[in-house]
């Protein structure tokens, strides 16, 4: 047993170290749990970030979590890279476990992000590891000269699309409509890349192979017509889900798995606990915006710890 | 690189790995990859409270070709246990320490 915190940060990526930041320069002592593998959060799977503000070169994703992080860790946030395994919001004050230890705080600010979302199609999960993978610029340099498919059409799709381009021979990108979510700018760099395919309106069905990728079964959503795409190496960027499975039954979530809180505040239904970053937002999704709520739940922790505290 | 694992090479892993009478975790690796910053810190973890059961090694994907194509590893991180020069395990992807320890309980004990 620890003393009582006033603030326990649960999560990192922007939204987490920001939101440790700025609880660090209050003075509030925040207990940060970054996760032992998850710490940076979904930036840590990125190459260049173009779009955060002040970085007029681009800068590595993990080059800037490491940079917010160290922020933090100069005001004083104490930084734990382990998980959190249970929580009680309800109990005054609020527990936090790991697989050691537990903790106690006034306040909890949560800023679990999200994780990747599986297709759910037959050879998904055997041939993960073997030609299936969820992050291009971790196995991209394992296809080079090779055919290779990138399922979806936002972002994240558009942007390992172009990162593999530097490794395969070509990259498919397949998608279920006829147009992409993407943002304009990402459209026209895949659009304009030599190297990339698109497969519209396009299903998968199965990925096939026996020991490793040899392809992928898709169907026409018009025509309901299937086809195979030969490709040794398959790479999923369809979305994610937001992590929120540690706030089951304590926290009410939307359908999809999203915390609920009272914007534009970042209050949840429980006084004292505050929800940031992905796990909150469905529309933005943005690092900035991320960084921005993880900023919010620590200035509306600090206001409620100062009536608190009165 | 920690203190704890060390590193193997194309020319080392015979003799290291293969060689070996002791199980060896190989940690397929590279400086660009960044679930494996994040795996490295919890490999030293478990190689250092574990040092009598497991041996645990780096192997730097992208100066060690042979290797990798020898085990057609396609994914980093990707954890392999050899023993007695036989892959009996792996593991693809980064994963909290806990799912580690459980994943790998039955060379630790």
């Amino acid at each position: 047993m620890t003393d009582i915190r006033e603030v326990i940060v649960i999560g990192s990526g922007p939204a987490g170290y920001t939101a440790a930041l700025y609880a660090a320069r209050a003075k509030l002592r925040p207990l940060v749990f970054e996760g032992s593998v998850t710490a940076g959060g979904a930036l840590m799977n990125t190459t260049d970030v173009e779009n955060y503000p002040g970085f007029p070169d681009g800068i590595l994703g993990p080059d800037l979590m490491d940079l917010v992080r160290k922020q933090a860790e100069r005001f004083g946030a104490e930084l734990i890279a382990d998980d959190v395994l249970e929580v009680d919001l309800k109990a005054t004050p609020k527990v936090v476990k790991t697989a050691d230890d537990m903790y106690q705080a006034q306040s909890i600010i949560i800023a679990t992000g999200s994780s990747y979302r599986e297709l759910g199609v037959p050879g998904e999960k055997r041939l993960s590891g073997h030609g299936v993978s969820w992050c291009a610029t971790c196995d991209g340099f394992f296809f080079r000269e090779q055919d290779i498919a990138v399922i979806g059409g936002g972002d994240s799709a558009m942007e390992e699309a172009t990162f593999l381009t530097r490794f395969a021979r070509s990259v498919t990108i397949v998608h279920r409509r006829d147009a992409l979510r993407a943002s304009k700018i990402m459209q026209d760099r895949a659009m304009s890349n030599p190297k990339i395919r698109f497969a519209w309106n396009s299903e998968v069905v199965e990925m096939i192979g026996e020991d490793r990728v040899t392809g992928l079964r898709l169907r026409d959503v018009k025509t309901g017509a299937e086809t195979v795409l030969p490709v040794t190496g398959i790479f999923v960027a369809i979305g994610h889900d937001p992590r929120s499975d540690l706030f089951k039954g304590q926290l009410v979530t939307d359908d999809d798995g999203y915390l609920l809180v009272e914007q534009p505040s970042t209050k949840t239904a429980i006084p004292g606990v505050f929800a940031s970053g992905d796990v909150v937002d469905r529309h933005y999704r943005q690092a900035v915006t991320a960084a921005g709520t993880g900023c919010a739940a620590a200035l509306d922790a600090e206001r409620w710890l100062a009536k608190e505290n009165e | 690189m920690g203190t704890a694992t060390k590193a193997v090479s194309d020319s080392t892993f015979e003799s290291e790995v293969l060689q070996s009478t002791k199980p060896v975790l190989v940690d397929y690796w590279a400086e660009w990859c960044g679930p494996c910053r994040m795996v490295g810190p919890v490999l030293e973890e478990i190689a250092t409270e574990y040092a009598s059961k497991i041996d645990i090694v780096k192997l730097n994907v992208d100066d060690n070709p042979e290797v990798v194509r020898t085990y057609g590893i396609l994914n980093i991180p990707t954890l392999t246990v050899f023993k007695d020069g036989q892959v009996v395990k792996e593991i693809v992807g980064a994963k909290p320490k806990s799912a580690l320890l459980r994943e790998l309980e039955e060379f630790l004990v």
